[in-house]
């Protein structure tokens, strides 16, 4: 693989000046096209992710993303392309689990046991799909941990496509679904289609996670999807500004991996990850720091009568 | 967003009861309705007609249906029979002009959303699309909100995230979210809930202040009548065979309400004209017990 073979040439070249850095690395069209992936990707995850944290839907995003897995190998076992997989298997999934009826305050107790069953079956297969077909051992680990290695122009054009559709819809669907994931009962009153805005959202949620675990793998999509989301919401409370600093995280993050994974022999995914923890673990801390200043005390008020 | 057929204060503040003669067109009427969940009547042969700018409370042991009730004339729940109308139209189909605040719910601590972008939602939170930053709407609407956060007195936390504040300030700002659209009918469930005695009196305070001065039509499913009952125009006493209408110094009687549930019930008055309903069907020591350990003497 040439690419591999140039990334050993490259790797003594870190010079501290980060423009220089960048353009040694964009002098190589798989860079490039890894940059230009993980940003699409980056954007798309930390917009989908800040309405994911904030519906408290980290769990399906997860098996969304881990049953990608399956439909990538077995994508790849009946010859077509793994990207395919990933986005026919992560949206039929967000449409099953959309289609679990919900009733009542455990709606989502029982949402997660049923996602969580489909969810172990689905990995099970993934791993007989990828034993079935003999060649792919080492993409296994890239498909679970990602890689940034042979991403081709026309997956970036897919990638692309994808994520434009994704954010056009959310930007349609946004402020109902804020509305119905804050408040359902107005939003409904209010004739806010709560129902089909979930389903709405699971599907888009399932493209953002067929995207995410392309880059990250589908076990580390939380490092898209997820903690730039969390990192922004602990830091402000302010809707916009929240998801913009998400976004900004995400692509922060993904740029910070993919530079230091090309100058090092360490796998993408783990710096991604470590990278967004860091920012999150930061955030935290500094909202713990801010929480320290005084503050009026306050009191539930339930339980006085 | 105003309503030019709106005349606050046209109507006289006293009960009509179901009078055919009355001049104005009622805010709410029923006919008739009866409505069933599971295959089980809740209540039926409801009648009932609220004018303009009434401060009407729903009353009636838990279980009877007091929710349900709203949730019909806010169009989520058909009636199973009977005609039922909200301002002129369908249930569901007033749209803005109903303000609704749903039984109890408190956020969770750690959502993080301020109390103002909670109020903002009721303001535009059912239209798709996004907002434009340079339109005429967005300085309405923070006109607005900053206006009737300052209505309900929460000025001073809003700005904060919303899971963070107790439970009459959530309280608060939820009223904001449901008046932020300059509603003509508020229905609201239970809004003294779990709240404590001083909040119950202020939260109180304040929707009966929006009732007179905004000129706002106001049903609340009540628990415990007696925080608001110096403030009512009239009560909806439901039972499951039909339901009692009127002042409440008419329908809280031992007389009216032995009557409607076909059993003894006793209405007692305490020295500080506070209410206490003793013998109702359907868990009675619930009812009686959140009222006669309110506290006061």
């Amino acid at each position: 693989m040439t690419a591999v073979t140039a990334l050993a040439d490259a790797s003594a070249g870190w010079s501290w000046n980060p423009v220089d850095d960048l353009r040694q690395m964009w002098a190589y069209p798989f860079m490039v096209n890894a940059f230009r992936a993980g940003t699409i990707t980056a954007v798309a995850s930390a917009v989908m992710g800040w309405f994911m944290v904030l519906r408290r839907q980290s769990f399906a995003g997860h098996t969304l993303a881990v049953v990608g897995f399956p439909g990538a190998a077995g994508a790849v076992l009946a010859g077509a392309s793994a990207a395919c997989g990933y986005f026919v298997f992560c949206v039929a999934a967000a449409l099953v689990i959309a289609a679990v009826p919900r009733t009542g305050r455990d709606a989502g107790a029982q949402e997660a046991a049923l996602t969580g069953t489909v969810q172990a079956f689905l990995l099970a297969c993934g791993f007989l799909f990828t034993a079935l077909y003999k060649g792919l051992l080492g993409g296994v680990t890239s498909m679970l941990f990602g890689s940034f290695l042979g991403i081709t122009t026309g997956q970036v054009r897919v990638l692309l496509a994808v994520a434009a559709a994704v954010l056009v819809a959310l930007a349609a669907l946004g402020r109902p679904l804020l509305f119905a994931s804050v408040d359902p009962d107005v939003a409904a009153a209010r004739g806010v289609p709560v129902r089909l805005l979930s389903t709405g959202f699971l599907v888009l949620l399932g493209a953002a996670a067929a995207e995410a675990s392309q880059i990250t793998g589908t076990l580390l999509v939380f490092a898209l999807l997820v903690m730039p989301a969390a990192t922004a919401q602990t830091l402000t409370a302010r809707p916009v500004r929240s998801l913009a600093l998400s976004v900004a995280i995400a692509v922060a993050v993904t740029w910070l991996g993919l530079t230091t994974a090309y100058y090092s022999d360490y796998p993408l995914g783990f710096f991604v990850t470590t990278y967004a923890f860091a920012a999150y673990v930061l955030a935290r801390l500094a909202r713990l720091a801010a929480g320290r200043l005084p503050r009026r005390a306050l009191l539930p008020a339930a339980g006085a009568a | 967003m105003t309503t030019p057929a709106r005349t606050p204060g046209a109507v006289p503040r006293q009960d009509t009861g179901t009078d055919p003669a009355r001049s104005a067109a009622p805010v709410v009427s029923l006919r008739g309705a009866s409505v069933r969940i599971g295959g089980r009547t809740l209540w039926s042969d409801v009648g009932l007609d609220v004018g303009a700018g009434q401060f009407v409370a729903i009353l009636g042991p838990n279980g009877v249906g007091k929710s349900t009730l709203l949730k019909v004339l806010l169009g989520v729940l058909p009636p199973a029979s009977g005609e039922v109308r909200v301002l002129g139209t369908a249930p569901g189909r007033a749209g803005q002009r109903v303000g609704y605040l749903p039984q109890r719910r408190s956020f969770d601590p750690s959502l993080r959303m301020r109390g103002l972008d909670i109020v903002r939602l009721g303001w535009d939170g059912d239209r798709w699309g996004l907002p434009l930053p340079w339109s005429a709407g967005r300085r309405d609407a923070g006109r607005r909100i900053a206006e009737v956060v300052e209505l309900v007195g929460a000025s001073g936390y809003a700005h904060r995230p919303i899971g963070r504040l107790s439970g009459g300030e959530q309280q608060r700002l939820l009223i904001a979210q449901a008046l932020v659209r300059r509603p003509e009918l508020l229905l609201l469930d239970e809004p003294l809930d779990s709240l404590d005695l001083p909040n119950q009196a202020a939260v109180a305070a304040l929707v009966g202040r929006i009732c007179r001065e905004e000129g706002v039509t106001v049903m609340m499913v009540a628990h415990d009548v007696n925080p608001i009952l110096s403030r009512l125009d009239r009560v909806v006493y439901l039972a499951e065979g039909g339901a009692v209408t009127g002042p409440p110094e008419r329908v809280i009687t031992a007389e009216t309400l032995s009557r409607l549930y076909g059993t003894p019930i006793e209405v007692l008055r305490t020295s500080d004209g506070r209410l206490v309903v003793v013998g109702q069907p359907e868990a009675p020591a619930r009812h009686t017990d959140r009222h006669t350990a309110g506290g006061r003497p």
